[in-house]
């Protein structure tokens, strides 16, 4: 119970300090590049739901992250359709084109459907660049508008655009926290637990992998679109293999497989780009490194050695107080642990 | 009840079974015996979906499933508890006892009862159910492995080894529950390398050997048979 409320009092910190950000900071250039942050770590908070719940790791993501940002481009720009239809319809795009992918991807297995869908990222990332009359080609595209207005709420100056993007972050957190904790979550882990065990209590796990593709590759489309109209400008680079590398980065420097993960590690390593900027290129010989130990030493990133800290901990409590005396407190701490577990 | 006939599994160009005819009744327990790599698990894996057979009809009560996906295997009826006691480590004794009912899912009352009911065959997973399975004994985990299995209120159930690297008192134990489980209205296959143990609780059993049947019979003529005597019972 303490736990519980412990979670639930950071949970509320944590979202009335990014709700006071920017009236705390003033910095329109931080409001900006905590906004970019927040764009990412939707499209990382899609990939963690394949590859941390459900154990396949697909890096096509950064195309389909472009798939989503063409999609709200073109559909704007070109078609003229209203700006929240795009946006409704960008999702659907992205997401379809996931299940067109995952019918056949999904019949690959670990490496190989990393390798898999790494051609696949490659080709969506060609294709953008070489379909000139409808993607711009190597030009991009250009005048995307801003989110259109609702009522009288208008989304062209910066701080709204970061409420905008902020609530769409808090909608993807809590659309994960519903799917994780429920039995859907579940067969997802089972799934990345053991196909085969999955498959003998009955579970159809290809039915269920689509299932995840799909929903995967909506909160990647939905990050692209943020972000084409955020940026106002797409050129064919933001469907290249280097963003896919990017996002896997965040989620495994913060923790793939938990649900704090993609803010965590999003959020630092921006952070610890944007202030080693002045060493261009160079930053990724520190990254190198640093990505290595992490993997080594903490498979779960940050997240997950905090948790793991703190389960040892909560065993240390338990048995103290088995030493110690009644069985009711003991009860206490038990439930403390488990709902860590249940956290992590 | 079940009926396979002539089945055949290859690997690439190895066959791992060849023309295994197998018949199990309504309410038996029947026994596969063999070592390893005779075929016991291979004839599981056809049964329940995981392996396709390359050749022969499997016939549970009146449709062949021979080569249907697994999931619609255990929607039939037939639920395999795999070998090697295989849990969701990571989640709790319920919920992995919940997660063995997936086929029931929308049933809420059903699965409620199927959960009472196997807390009181293992009394002991009571106790732990917000453990990890991770965190549970060899023993316990077998239960676990078997209770999950019956959440989905299978017909018949495929134990694989359900006594491997099992205390002799905890074998004892299982094969008293196995035979609860039978009396209560499930038919049961079991696959051992325990013949002494297994033949005590089987109706029926067939002998492996590379790959195909080599003798069949009643429980008493097994035990009474020098060649399955020498090999499996060590008398």
């Amino acid at each position: 119970m303490q736990a519980f409320l412990n979670q639930k009092t950071i949970t509320a910190a944590f979202i009335l300090l990014a709700v006071a950000f920017p009236i705390l900071t003033q910095n329109n250039y931080f409001i900006y590049i905590v906004t970019l942050s927040f764009i990412w770590m939707i499209g990382v908070y899609g990939l963690n739901l394949l590859a941390g719940y459900t154990g396949y790791l697909s890096l096509a993501h950064a195309g389909f992250f472009a798939v989503g940002a063409y999609s709200l481009g073109i559909l704007t720009v070109k078609a003229g359709i209203n700006y929240w239809a795009a946006l409704v319809l960008a999702c659907l795009i992205t997401s379809f084109i996931g299940l067109l992918i995952g019918l056949i991807a999904l019949r690959t297995k670990e490496h190989f459907f990393a390798i898999y869908t790494l051609c696949v990222g490659y080709i969506l990332y060609l294709v953008i660049y070489n379909w000139e009359s409808i993607t711009g080609g190597v030009r991009g595209l250009i005048g995307i508008p801003a989110p259109s207005n609702i009522g009288p709420i208008s989304f062209q100056n910066p701080l709204s655009q970061y409420y905008l993007v902020l609530f769409f972050l808090l909608f993807t957190i809590l659309m994960m926290y519903r799917i994780v904790h429920s039995l859907s979550g579940r067969t997802f882990i089972a799934i990345r637990n053991s196909e085969e065990l999955a498959q003998t209590i009955g579970i159809s796990t290809m039915k269920n992998k689509l299932v995840v593709l799909v929903l995967s590759t909506f909160f990647a489309g939905l990050a692209g679109a943020l972000y084409a109209s955020f940026i106002r400008f797409i050129g064919p680079d933001i469907g290249y293999i280097t963003i896919t590398f990017d996002l896997l980065m965040y989620l495994l420097v913060g923790g793939i497989g938990t649900l704090a993960g993609p803010i965590v590690g999003t959020l630092l390593l921006v952070w610890v780009s944007q202030y080693l900027q002045f060493l261009q290129d160079y930053r990724m010989l520190i990254f190198g490194p640093l990505l290595t130990l992490i993997i080594i030493f903490y498979p779960r990133g940050i997240v997950g050695a905090i948790y793991s800290w703190k389960m040892k901990l909560g065993k240390k409590a338990k048995r103290t107080s088995d030493r110690g005396k009644s069985s009711g407190h003991d009860k206490g701490t038990g439930s403390m642990a488990e709902k860590k577990v249940e956290e992590g | 009840m079940l009926k396979v006939t002539g089945l055949t599994v290859k690997y690439g160009s190895f066959s791992a079974i060849e023309d295994v005819d197998i018949e199990i009744g309504k309410g038996e327990i029947v026994v596969l015996l063999g070592s390893n790599g005779a075929g016991k698990s291979t004839t599981f894996r056809a049964i329940s979906g995981l392996s396709k057979p390359s050749k022969g009809k499997i016939n549970f009560e009146g449709s062949l499933i021979g080569g249907k996906s697994p999931d619609r295997i255990v929607q039939s009826g037939i639920v395999q508890c795999a070998e090697g006691r295989k849990l969701f480590p990571q989640m709790t004794v319920y919920e992995n006892l919940i997660m063995g009912a997936y086929v029931h899912r929308r049933k809420k009352t059903q699965i409620k009862q199927a959960v009472e009911d196997v807390y009181e065959l293992f009394p002991i997973l009571q106790e732990k159910k917000h453990d990890t399975a991770g965190s549970l004994s060899g023993g316990q985990q077998q239960m676990l492995a078997i209770g999950r299995s019956l959440m989905s209120h299978p017909k018949l159930i495929l134990l694989d080894e359900p006594s491997i690297g099992l205390a002799p008192l905890i074998v004892e134990q299982m094969f008293d529950v196995i035979q609860k489980i039978n009396k209560d209205g499930t038919t049961i296959l079991l696959a051992e390398q325990n013949a002494n143990a297994a033949l005590k609780i089987a109706d029926r059993g067939y002998v492996f050997e590379s790959g195909s049947i080599v003798v069949q019979g009643t429980s008493e003529e097994l035990y009474a048979n020098d060649a399955v005597r020498k090999a499996y019972i060590g008398a």
